[in-house]
């Protein structure tokens, strides 16, 4: 019911909003809890377990009860709490975990068996008989499973994140968070003040106490304007921080466009949804305040029971009373204000009960003293509360109940990075340990410090004491007049009684159930609490988790603090994924990294491939093709017979130079390049410190003191990272320095009997044997550009690599492309590549696979022996070069051409197919139109002695079961002479 | 998690390449033993620890970073380059 | 008392007065034939096999904090016997096939649910060493099989097919696969144990190991000094620090590992899936939650926390693979101390000292191992011979460099896994 006259909301907009498909009115700056309790909605929801109704308990992002679902498709948005979504025009919301309808829910039906339905029971049965478990029990398990839906759409909004740095994090604006930003931001600092809530000013909004002889938040909007007029100074509202990490990193999430009725948010649009915020801060001041805890009776869990301090929120600050007929139950002095704003707003108040003797006299109402609300009754709302006093026990007719247990200081965030809280005893609360979190200071209430005067005063010192870091001046703090009452209370948790009394009302665990937990010995906090879900429902246990503790405590015969406590995890509020992971959908996961030739290859209907972030040409469909084999064989077959075209730019490039270059070339490389000649190339082996092959590639010695080293697409970060830290960790001294120039030079391969030919028309020297010898290199004038030429293969063709700066790239791919195809060549793709180097036995990552040795490959050759090099000693070790170790062979189909295919295992004819009588698998596989049979490299459990032999090659996957015969890898060629002519 | 990079200034972790334990190479011809300490055993205190990062993505230098494991607190930075981990040459 | 559907019958019926405790909390005795250092999964498993296939009795588990408060309390509960070196191969075959029998066997329902897990391939290389390992998945004597996009579009149709940065080109499936209740597994194993006799002594840090002549004697605790015939460790994520009070060095780093769960939603995720380009893995627990991981944070740590790169990677990998959970709000975050040996698998041997065996080196593999590493660790410990299934498992193949398990060859090399 809304109050004419109240609220902060005099002269808002009214707005047209939906719940479960009825249209309401609310006003502008309504969250729609505050909206639904003005239309006298109370219940919002269901609980997880057992279906029981729920209304909204408090007025805050810990909300467990009232969560809705709005939107539909890919904009459906579950787990919505009511108590912060704010309307707009057309906000559709409704209940969720119901059936049909949320007051007729067909799952209610759990309640009644309950009795069943305690902690843990389904660890106890679902056994028998076990193949039931999946077919039967489990699937009516996970029917119940979760609150909200998702639509299984994908996400049409856009999120993003962004980073930001400051020397002072305020978290939170209440009296305590607005002080420190006003005392840091007039010294100069640079300031970030986050507010999780659409408006500033945190419990001033909801109070009616007095700050400097005027209301609370008249105070707040004065504080909050000379703080928006400081540069130095950022205010974020609907900013919740989330997370606080190493080094003063602090996660937030900024609701950007939830609140606004135009789907600004929608991809194309210029806001975002949400954004996500990694903030480095100098330093931090908490000031997030305190959590109302609610009181466990019996049948606590109605619509209509809520927190008294949210009671005053939706009162004060937007005008709504949620009953009219209230009681409040209390054991603190500070909740008796509910009653006292209530009655001056005109609402009936029933009678307030407060559990101590000693509790305060209030207004114009009945406070019944050392007494106890032991029960309500009600069905969809609550109707009636039971009192129990010396007096005995008596009914009481009320349509809301506010209850207070005391206030749960807002100590998340301090445990964050592993900190536990202490028990303040003076407060029955914990706190936050001193130091919890490098560089924060805490202030106000989530200290435990429960009075405005004292928020104001801890807020100051906080900030001065961040400033005193600074090395900024404070001036001297000026604080206002506010109210400075002690917080009085008793302890109070659980009512005795019969029957349920809730503590966690979102997943239904209630003290029964964390007593019984104790008697069937889950006595550890951890214990109690996994084994009851206790405190595991979307609020972490903000609301309960105290409580339950007390519950166990005395269940224990154990103190609270003796009991312990569980841990407070980040995210603070739960966090969309999608906010996080902003950017990353569909083609934003990673970076695309594309080639000088991508346009053209594109152009010719090329089918690409990922290759790390690279994407390549696999093949170069003609007319007429109707598979990847056909234009896989053509391609092959036009590098052996004239000259193909192929991108290699992807291979990583590194210039080395320095009179040192040669001898760290030998220290990274198992073979010598110090004794390479100048305008030569070398083929070269890598190792891991761990002895086993982790790269391979050819370097060019273009100069005495200058090298140009490949490493392959895969490895190119890695094996720069591996120099670095053999120049820097190892050999600081030497004199040498590289650098990586993969993006820098476009390099295509030329390859084919008539490569020769069409070089002889592009680059202004003469190429020939003796100008460029095989594994020959040196600059060349590509059609008027500095360039280099270098006379390698991949493909066991007579073959040159040609390298221009990159900016040169597409228009030689096209130059090359139209020379070679006059001769009768052509492009060729990724597919025709590997099928080339199979034939020819030549190794990619396939083999190079992590864990093969230069044993493995046939290259125990080209380990030095008179040299010191990366990898070498562990790779002596007698399980690397072990005889029985499967090692490089080729296969080649015995009798008709059958399948050979890559990751099908080896096994000797007769042997059994399983584990035990695996010879070895196959890596790479391929057709050979050269051949006209299929071929495959494998490693084979001593394989190079085993040429020759049939062995059976099995691959059930793809249903393939075969004999091979153990072949050389070097299918073509084995002389090497067309390479080498 | 941010370290301060002599060369760059406070950066975030994302930016860098952990390699593990700062550990003195063996000298050449040092015995198995040696190298398995060095490739394979770890001390792995939980506590200070010196340890090798690599700032990838920035000036590619790599740092001797002493970190406690225990509590992620940063102790000290400097260029690996400066620490004499190459050991005998 | 043994648990059943009519047992929690009658409970509810009689106001659940009858319920007792699921383990005692015996004061330690003064010496035990065995000692097991660490109350988590392997722990507890270990000492029920010991109990009830060896028949040793006398038996205590010291636990520094509470039962299952290690990693079998805060991982992503994935069961799967899907290896393909030797050594893990057996092993987590044996592993799988206890898993299969473990409820009825510990009268305890530990919720494992054979869903299935898919690993997705996006490349011709992903997709043939998918192949190569359900080959030997298969040779093992286990299920495997390749499905096409199409089939993975069937069983997942919320994946990204259609703009992925990396298209999904079909993945390897492995049915008997799935999850379990973690904190169940390690309960029961604890429930079990203690009904054969063994003392689960929890709050109860082991600060020494006394050794003499080469032989274990006993432990020292923060209870006082326990004599004992055999000490076995199992304490993985502090394995360094118990080994060091022995004098050993281990080929282990610990790590920190970020595990994540969602708010409670409708289930929409019924199978493991695993992401190859993001390393993600994600499923929804029977209560609704998304659990889900991805890589280590990469720096030795021992705070069961993480810090944000990894938290927005796995996020992003996650909105890679399934824009449709994007709105789908991450509720909590926990980061567990993996144990990493240089080739990312385990180690189950003898130590050097006479009487003192090692459990440790679980890296990600810890939990589907739980029972198989109960069950063989329980076998050497008695019989001073490893068990069949976990021969391979050894302490010296980093020396030797015999027999690594470089499952994703990455490197037989810390900070490489």
């Amino acid at each position: 019911m809304r109050l004419p006259g109240k609220g902060l909301n005099q002269g808002a907009k009214p707005i047209t909003f939906s719940f479960n498909g009825r249209h309401m009115m609310g006003l502008e700056g309504d969250t729609l809890a505050a909206a639904l309790l003005a239309n006298d909605v109370h219940l919002m929801g269901r609980s997880f377990k057992y279906h029981r109704p729920r209304g909204v308990l408090t007025a805050g992002s810990e909300e467990p009860n009232a969560l809705v679902t709005t939107g539909t498709g890919g904009e459906q948005d579950p787990n919505v709490r009511a108590t912060q979504q704010e309307i707009f025009e057309g906000l559709e919301a409704r209940s969720q975990n119901c059936w049909p309808s949320v007051e007729r829910d067909v799952m209610a039906v759990n309640d009644l068996a309950a009795p069943f339905f305690t902690a843990g029971f389904y660890y106890k049965t679902f056994m028998w008989p076990a193949a039931f478990w999946e077919k039967l029990y489990e699937p009516m398990i996970r029917n119940a499973a979760g609150l909200g839906a998702l639509s299984g759409e994908a996400d049409q909004d856009r999120y993003e994140k962004a980073f930001a740095f400051c020397d002072v994090l305020v978290i939170g604006s209440g009296p305590a968070g607005l002080m420190a930003a006003l005392t840091a931001g007039r010294a100069g600092a640079d300031v970030i003040l986050c507010e999780e809530d659409s408006r500033m000013g945190g419990r001033l909004l909801a109070e009616r106490e007095e700050i400097g002889g005027k209301p609370g938040h008249d105070w707040a909007a004065e504080a909050l304007a000379e703080l928006d007029a400081m540069d130095n100074v950022r205010l974020m509202t609907r900013t919740a921080v989330t997370g606080a990490y190493d080094q003063g990193t602090y996660g937030a999430l900024e609701r950007v466009s939830h609140h606004l009725p135009q789907r600004h948010s929608l991809k194309g649009s210029h806001l975002p949804r949400e954004c996500f915020w990694r903030i480095a801060a100098k330093h931090a001041v908490l000031a997030a305040g305190a959590i109302e805890r609610p009181v466990a009776f019996r049948n606590n869990d109605r619509p209509g029971i809520m927190m008294a301090g949210a009671v005053r929120a939706y009162l004060n600050r937007w005008g709504v009373a949620p009953g009219e007929r209230v009681t409040l139950f209390a054991n603190n002095d500070q909740a008796h204000r509910t009653a006292r704003d209530l009655a001056e707003a005109g609402v009936h108040i029933a009678a307030v009960i407060d559990s101590r003797h000693e509790a305060p006299d209030g207004g114009p109402y009945q406070v019944i003293k050392g007494a106890q609300v032991c029960g309500s009754a009600g069905r969809q709302r609550v109707e009636s509360i039971t009192v129990r006093s010396i007096k005995g026990e008596e009914k009481i007719q009320t349509d809301c109940l506010a209850m207070s247990g005391g206030w749960n200081p807002s100590v998340h965030l301090t445990c964050h990075l592993n900190s536990r809280p202490v028990w303040k005893r003076d407060v029955l609360a914990f706190v936050p340990a001193e130091g919890a979190v490098p560089g924060m200071v805490t202030a106000g209430a989530c200290n435990g410090t429960l009075s405005t005067a004292g928020a104001l005063r801890e807020g100051a010192n906080a900030a001065a004491k961040v400033l005193e870091a600074l090395g900024l001046n404070a001036a001297a703090a000026d604080l206002p007049d506010a109210e400075d009452d002690p917080y009085r209370i008793a302890a109070l948790w659980a009512v005795p009684g019969k029957g349920r009394a809730w503590l966690d009302f979102q997943n239904d665990v209630t003290v029964k159930d964390v007593k019984q937990a104790a008697v069937e010995n889950f006595r550890s906090v951890e214990h109690m609490k996994r084994y009851t879900t206790q405190g595991m429902a979307t609020d972490q246990g903000k609301n309960s988790n105290v409580a339950a503790l007390a519950v166990l405590a005395d269940a224990t015969g154990r103190t609270i603090p003796e009991t312990g406590t569980t841990t407070f995890r980040p995210p603070f509020v739960p966090v969309a994924i999608g906010a996080i992971g902003a950017g990353a959908t569909d083609e934003g996961f990673k970076p695309q990294r594309f080639l000088t030739s991508h346009a053209e290859s594109e152009a010719r209907g090329a089918h690409q491939l990922e290759v790390g972030l690279w994407y390549r040409a696999a093949y170069y469909p003609k007319p007429g093709e109707t598979s990847w084999r056909q234009s896989c064989d053509r391609e092959v077959t036009l590098v052996r017979n004239a000259v193909g075209i192929c991108d290699v730019s992807t291979l990583g490039k590194i210039d080395v130079q320095g009179a040192d270059a040669g001898k760290l070339l030998d220290h990274l490389y198992t073979n010598t390049f110090s004794t390479l000649k100048v305008g030569k190339v070398r083929y070269g082996l890598m190792l891991r410190e761990d002895g086993f092959v982790m790269d391979d590639g050819t370097t060019a010695r273009l100069d005495e003191n200058h090298y140009v080293m490949t490493t392959t697409t895969a490895a190119a970060g890695q094996v720069m990272a591996h120099m670095e830290f053999a120049a820097q960790v190892l050999h600081p001294d030497w004199d040498v320095r590289f650098t990586s120039v993969t993006e820098q030079w476009a390099q295509f391969a030329v390859a084919g009997p008539k490569s020769q030919e069409l070089l002889n028309g592009l680059v202004a020297e003469d190429v020939n044997g003796e100008t460029w010898p095989f594994m020959g290199c040196g600059e060349a004038t590509v059609l008027g550009v500095k360039g280099r030429l270098f006379r390698i293969s991949f493909s066991g063709e007579h073959a040159y690599e040609v390298a221009v700066p990159a900016r040169y790239g597409g228009s030689l791919f096209r130059e090359l492309l139209k020379r070679a195809e006059a001769m009768g060549g052509g492009a060729y793709g990724m597919e025709a590549l590997n099928v080339l180097r199979i034939e020819k036995g030549l190794i990619t990552h396939a083999e190079i696979n992590g864990t093969v040795t230069a044993f493995d490959l046939g290259m125990q050759g080209m380990m030095s022996k008179k040299k010191d090099f990366l990898g070498k000693p562990m790779s002596t070790r007698e399980g690397l070069m072990a005889e029985d170790r499967m090692r490089l062979v080729g296969l080649k189909p015995v009798g008709a051409a059958k399948e050979i295919t890559a990751g099908a295992h080896l096994f000797t004819p007769g042997d059994p197919v399983e584990r035990i009588y695996d010879q070895g698998y196959v890596t790479s596989a391929g057709y050979s139109p050269t051949l006209g049979h299929p071929i495959g490299l494998a490693f084979l459990k001593e394989g190079p002695d085993r040429l020759g032999e049939t062995v059976r090659l099995v691959d059930h996957m793809r249903g393939v079961d075969t004999l091979c015969e153990v072949v050389s890898p070097v299918f073509f060629d084995p002389e090497g002479d067309r390479a080498r002519g | 998690m941010r370290i301060t990079c002599p060369l760059c200034g406070e950066r975030d972790r994302r930016e860098f390449y952990y390699k593990g334990a700062a550990l003195v190479r063996p000298a050449e011809g040092a015995d198995l033993d040696a190298w398995h300490e060095y490739v394979n055993l770890r001390e792995n205190p939980a506590g200070p620890l010196d340890e090798l990062w690599y700032h990838e993505m920035g000036c590619n230098s790599w740092l001797k970073v002493t970190r406690d494991t225990a509590t992620h607190e940063i102790l000290d930075v400097q260029l690996a380059s400066e620490a004499g981990l190459g050991g005998e040459t | 008392m043994r648990f059943s559907g009519w047992r929690v019958l009658k409970e509810g019926l009689t106001g659940n007065k009858g319920w007792t405790p699921h383990w005692r909390d015996p004061e330690p005795k003064s010496e035990y034939d065995v000692v097991i250092i660490g109350g988590g999964g392997h722990g507890l498993a270990t000492a029920y096999y010991l109990a009830k296939e060896h028949g040793i009795t006398n038996v205590a588990v010291l636990e520094k904090g509470y039962l299952g408060g290690g990693n079998v309390g805060r991982n992503t509960t994935i069961v799967r016997a899907n290896y393909y070196l030797p050594g893990n191969s057996e092993f987590y075959s044996h592993s799988l096939k206890l898993w299969e029998g473990m409820e009825q066997d510990l009268n305890y329902n530990a919720m494992m649910s054979q869903r299935g897990i898919l690993n997705l391939y996006h490349n011709d290389g992903q997709r043939d060493a998918a192949v190569r390992r359900g080959n030997s998945i298969i040779n093992q004597g286990d299920d495997a099989e390749i499905l096409s996009r199409e089939q993975v579009r069937e069983l997942a149709p919320f994946l990204n097919f259609d703009n992925n940065r990396f298209p999904i080109m079909g993945g390897l499936m492995q049915r008997r696969a799935g999850t379990a209740r973690h904190d169940a597994v390690a309960w029961g194993y604890a429930r079990g144990a203690d009904m054969c006799g063994v003392d689960l002594i929890q709050n109860c840090e082991v600060t020494g190991i006394d050794v003499e002549n080469g032989k274990v004697t006993g432990v020292q605790t923060a209870r006082g000094p326990i004599r004992a015939k055999r000490v076995a460790l199992a304490a993985a994520g502090r394995s360094g620090q118990v080994a060091a009070m022995a004098g050993l060095t281990l080929p282990i780093e610990s790590h920190v590992l970020q595990a994540f769960v969602s708010e409670g939603l409708k289930p929409i995720v019924d199978h493991v899936i695993t992401f190859a380009e993001g390393h993600l893995y994600i499923s929804q627990s029977d209560k609704g939650g998304l659990v889900f991981g991805s890589y280590l944070d990469f720096y030795s740590s021992y705070a069961a926390r993480g810090n944000l790169p990894m938290v927005e990677h796995t996020m992003e990998s996650f909105v890679a693979m399934v824009p449709a959970v994007s709105k789908a709000r991450l509720l909590r975050s926990w980061g567990g101390i993996m144990d990493m040996t240089p080739d990312g698998s385990p180690i189950i041997d003898h130590s050097p000292i006479d009487g003192l065996y090692l459990n440790c080196g679980w890296c990600y593999g810890g939990f589907k191992a739980t029972p198989a590493s109960g069950h063989v660790y329980a076998h050497l410990i008695a019989t001073d011979r490893p068990h069949g299934a976990a021969t391979k498992l050894k302490l010296d193949r980093f020396r030797s460099g015999h027999g690594l398990m470089d499952e994703e060859g990455t490197g037989a090399q810390h900070n490489l896994h």
